[in-house]
């Protein structure tokens, strides 16, 4: 069992005109095998919260604590990030011209696993995952993300979450982008790989249609930079019903 | 009359004030512009394998194939006529590369070398040239690609620290030829090279590609130079290069001249620059010259840029640790260009020797 705790999070970014502060106190405990949905209209900070706990340099933690089973998650490097068993997935994942999705992969899972997987085991876990993404085969051989539509590039996301077996999965708007057939092909997996794995489950969204596919146990609304109001599922229903205006002050 | 054609010097020694001279530093060339250079007669170009059949090297006189105002070319000239010839018979097709190799002579003495390599009608064949060693080498290098030819021409500079070259590889592209070429420069002191192209009938097309990486100290100047003198010709310039440390120095020049009878010409050239550290220049000059508006399409394109940061973050958001992000990105840069080159065994040996170059460059 892990606990991935954000405690009193206040995150600024450098703009033109200063400093701006993006979150304003994020306080969330995520447990293994957890699924917490955090669902708040655009601006409100949810992909800063994502991209922080991940570690990008655009975002400068002002206050409070990230621990992943009581380890200072802050103090660490991006790749350590990953090796504590943090993974994000991305909104608008990056191209990196040149490099094969194959060799990506394997460089990947060389580094999280301590040593490079075996040749005959490794391609066998790449195929089922292809298959069970609806992936075709020359996908591995194509460069990361180049060229790739909306929803191959979510694909590819998930495709990494289940090879690559974190403790905590934050998915950024996963859904966004997708037609009805890939969204539901793209959280099958991130369902499959969560009942493989049993990791915690941050699960970024605008809307509720792809929590029809993954359950959350709970549901947290974020305006303004911080979490005005948690729940149960039945929280994803009313915003569903009357959206997120009550939360937004005029 | 074109201002491209910019090596002109009206027969006095390059200044350093002319056009094609002036981002090239003078005083490192060895004296092979201004005939202080030792000159010998050597022929230190040589098959590497057994030569198929249909394939000849000798040594032989030779007469230029073109005129050049490129002085230190004019002064190999001037020196020999004597240099070694390739020949691929007409109607062969060669399956395995011809590998070429310039042993190390040292650097006391200037080689001035003159080459031709005569690829005959609806050949075909890859050459492939591994510059290694520590040498002065100034080379006047001919390439006749006849009528129906395919040619894939790839230069390896892997030149010890020492070394300083300055070449004019020049092809001359006949009806309905294929001209591929393929530079790679990461090693010496100087180089300088001039791979150029003239299209002597309809129907031909020419693909130059190249890859350099310039460490501290390092100057790599690539000077391209497609003449478009006859209509329906084609012309593909791709040159990627990154540098990294103090006062490493590249040059990419990409002239192309697209004359009045030149209708039907199609042409894009492209240099992209990967800056790694401070205190490294590149300079990055396309130059195209249009004579006629009765073309296909004439484009080109210069980026100079650093590391990007959102791919070095999405891979260390997988694992990977810092250096061997950066490995990667600068790999995947090159690879595009490197992958061209049919032979794994070259493509590796690149490769690694490009992540020694990042290695040493540092963070």
């Amino acid at each position: 069992m892990s606990t991935l705790e954000i405690r009193g999070l206040k995150v600024s970014v450098e703009t033109e005109q200063g400093a701006v502060e993006i979150l304003k106190g994020v306080d969330l405990t995520i447990k293994s095998g957890e699924t917490h949905a955090i669902m708040g209209p655009n601006g409100s900070g949810k992909s800063t919260l994502a991209y922080s706990i991940a570690g990008h340099p655009k975002y400068t933690i002002t206050d409070g604590t990230v621990t992943l089973d009581g380890a200072d998650v802050l103090e660490m490097s991006v790749d350590e990030r990953a090796k504590a068993g943090l993974f994000l997935a991305m909104q608008y994942p990056v191209e990196v011209p040149g490099v094969s999705v194959s060799n990506f992969l394997r460089t990947a899972a060389t580094a999280l696993r301590g040593e490079a997987p075996k040749l005959r085991e490794w391609v066998g876990e790449v195929k089922a995952a292809m298959e069970s993404l609806k992936m075709d085969a020359s996908f591995a051989q194509r460069n990361v993300n180049e060229g790739f539509s909306g929803g191959e590039k979510k694909r590819h996301e998930i495709m990494q979450l289940e090879l690559l077996k974190p403790k905590f999965a934050i998915l950024d708007e996963t859904d966004s982008g997708l037609d009805v057939d890939a969204l539901r092909i793209v959280s099958e997996g991130v369902v499959r790989a969560k009942d493989a794995n049993n990791h915690g489950i941050l699960l970024i969204t605008h809307y509720t249609r792809i929590l029809k596919y993954i359950k959350p146990d709970f549901v947290h609304v974020f305006a303004n930079g911080r979490i005005v109001e948690e729940g149960g599922p039945e929280l994803a229903d009313k915003l569903e019903a009357n959206g997120y205006a009550e939360y937004v002050s005029a | 009359m074109t201002t491209l054609q910019s090596n002109l010097l009206e027969n006095h020694t390059p200044t350093g004030r002319e056009e094609a001279w002036r981002f090239t530093p003078l005083k490192r060339l060895g004296g092979m512009h201004d005939g202080s250079a030792l000159a010998v007669s050597r022929h230190s170009l040589a098959a590497e394998n057994s030569l198929p059949k249909g394939v000849s090297l000798v040594q032989r006189e030779i007469t230029a194939l073109t005129e050049t105002d490129d002085a230190i070319v004019n002064r190999v000239r001037e020196f020999t006529n004597v240099g070694t010839v390739l020949t691929i018979e007409a109607n062969t097709e060669i399956a395995e590369p011809i590998f070429l190799g310039r042993t190390s002579e040292g650097t006391a003495e200037a080689e001035f070398s003159r080459v031709l390599i005569n690829a005959g009608v609806n050949s075909k064949a890859v050459v492939i040239i591994e510059n290694t060693g520590d040498t002065h080498l100034a080379e006047d290098l001919e390439i006749q690609v006849s009528a129906g030819a395919h040619l894939t021409f790839i230069s390896l500079q892997e030149w010890g620290a020492k070394t300083i070259h300055a070449a004019r590889h020049h092809a001359v592209v006949d009806r309905d030829a294929t001209f591929k070429s393929i530079v790679v420069t990461i090693g010496g002191d100087v180089v300088r090279l001039l791979p150029t192209v003239d299209f002597i009938a309809p129907g031909a097309s020419c693909d130059l590609s190249g890859v350099y990486f310039a460490t501290a100290g390092q100057f790599f100047e690539h000077r391209m130079f497609v003449d478009h003198k006859v209509p329906n010709a084609k012309s593909r310039v791709n040159y990627k290069g990154a540098l990294a440390g103090d006062k490493a120095h590249t040059v990419w020049i990409g002239d192309v001249f697209i004359r009045a009878a030149a209708e039907g010409t199609d042409t894009y050239e492209l240099n992209r620059n990967l800056l790694l550290s401070d205190g490294a220049r590149a300079d990055s000059v396309p130059n195209l010259e249009i004579e006629t508006g009765e073309i296909v399409g004439a484009g080109h394109a210069s980026t100079t840029g650093r590391f990007d940061d959102e791919q070095l973050f999405y891979l260390m958001s997988r694992g990977i640790n810092g250096d061997d992000a950066r490995r990667l990105v600068v790999r995947g840069f090159f690879n595009e260009i490197v992958s061209e080159i049919n032979n794994e065994e070259i493509q590796n040996r690149i490769m690694s020797r490009i992540d020694d170059e990042l290695a040493k460059a540092g963070k």
